[in-house]
């Protein structure tokens, strides 16, 4: 076999080099900014943005969603993976956010 | 009845017997209609049936929310300050898990070995503090029976618990089979399955730092 039938091999069918993976300073970077959001959110915990409670829980929703984002796109390199991947997984996942939203909203969880 | 085979189609059991010896390996990737290998798509598809579970986990905490009658509530045994640095821990064994993936991948079997054995102690430094603070919750005389704030907390934090010690046992068994030198640059896929599982349990740890301990009680 060539080294140009080779180099097709690793394209097509290794997932490894398949995608481009964030450099091993890129990861750092990553994790520091994820430190960084926790910080944001524990400080917010104590805090009460604009005077209000629900603004506050809202803002912390959407920090744990960024966080959650960064770790499954970069650490689990669910960006750089195939589509199917990412499917089976924000299939999972949307699928649990809608049934236990419904679940909590038939329990009247979020009525004051 | 055996179906003669289609024109332009090679049939499965010849698919190993490519002129010019590519060797295909039936186990992975090649061989499957995903481009992927099966162990990995199983994964993403475990993880993704995970979501349920602890959906359904995360779920029952807030529908129980507020609703003790009695004490110990929320506010008063939490401690935030501490389970803030337990997060950290976790999240940044996130880090170490991904640059063992690095190292595997770039043939350096010393330092993957370093970064599996160092997640392994971030995550054991986390189940340390998980233990310490049920222990003290204990002691303030919150246990799983007290009311339904205990019951639905330790339910939930204790199974992503033994899903951590879990992720623990999976990075040492891969350390030693390193140390052995039965984990080469070639099984790199081993180590990526075992991370996905490991930064899994590192998302759900996210979702439950903010909705548990940073959101108050009503």
């Amino acid at each position: 076999m060539s080294a140009h039938q080779t180099s097709d091999v690793m394209h097509s069918d290794n997932p490894v080099a398949e995608g481009h993976h964030p450099s091993e300073s890129q990861y750092i970077v990553i994790a520091a900014i994820l430190a960084v959001l926790t910080a944001i959110e524990v400080a917010l915990s104590y805090l009460k943005v604009g005077g209000s409670q629900g603004i506050t829980n809202g803002a912390l929703l959407v920090l744990a969603a960024i966080k959650f984002t960064m770790v499954a796109m970069f650490f689990m390199h669910l960006r750089f993976d195939k589509p199917v991947v990412r499917r089976l997984f924000v299939g999972g996942l949307v699928l649990a956010i809608c049934v236990y939203i419904a679940y909590l909203l038939t329990l009247g969880v979020f009525v004051k | 009845m055996r179906l003669p085979p289609r024109k332009g189609v090679t049939p499965m059991a010849d698919i190993t017997a490519v002129p010019g010896g590519v060797a295909t390996d039936h186990g992975h990737a090649h061989g499957t209609n995903t481009g992927m290998s099966n162990e990995k798509v199983a994964m993403w598809a475990f993880l993704g049936s995970e979501c349920l579970l602890f959906g359904a986990l995360i779920s029952t905490y807030l529908l129980y929310r507020g609703k003790s009658v009695s004490g110990p509530t929320p506010h008063k045994i939490y401690d935030i300050p501490y389970t803030s640095v337990s997060s950290f821990v976790l999240l940044m064994s996130s880090l170490t898990m991904v640059l063992a993936l690095a190292a595997i991948q770039r043939g350096d079997s010393r330092r993957l070995r370093v970064w599996l054995l160092a997640t392994a102690l971030l995550g054991a430094t986390f189940i340390s503090g998980q233990v310490y603070e049920f222990t003290s919750f204990i002691r303030e005389g919150l246990t799983i029976k007290t009311n339904l704030f205990g019951s639905s907390f330790f339910v939930l934090t204790g199974f992503h618990g033994v899903h951590v010690t879990l992720g623990i046992v999976m990075l040492l068994s891969l350390w030693n089979l390193s140390l052995r030198g039965k984990l080469p640059q070639e099984k790199a896929e081993v180590v990526e399955i075992a991370g996905l599982y490991w930064h899994f349990v590192d998302v759900v740890w996210i979702v439950i730092f903010t909705v548990v301990y940073l959101i108050p009680t009503k």
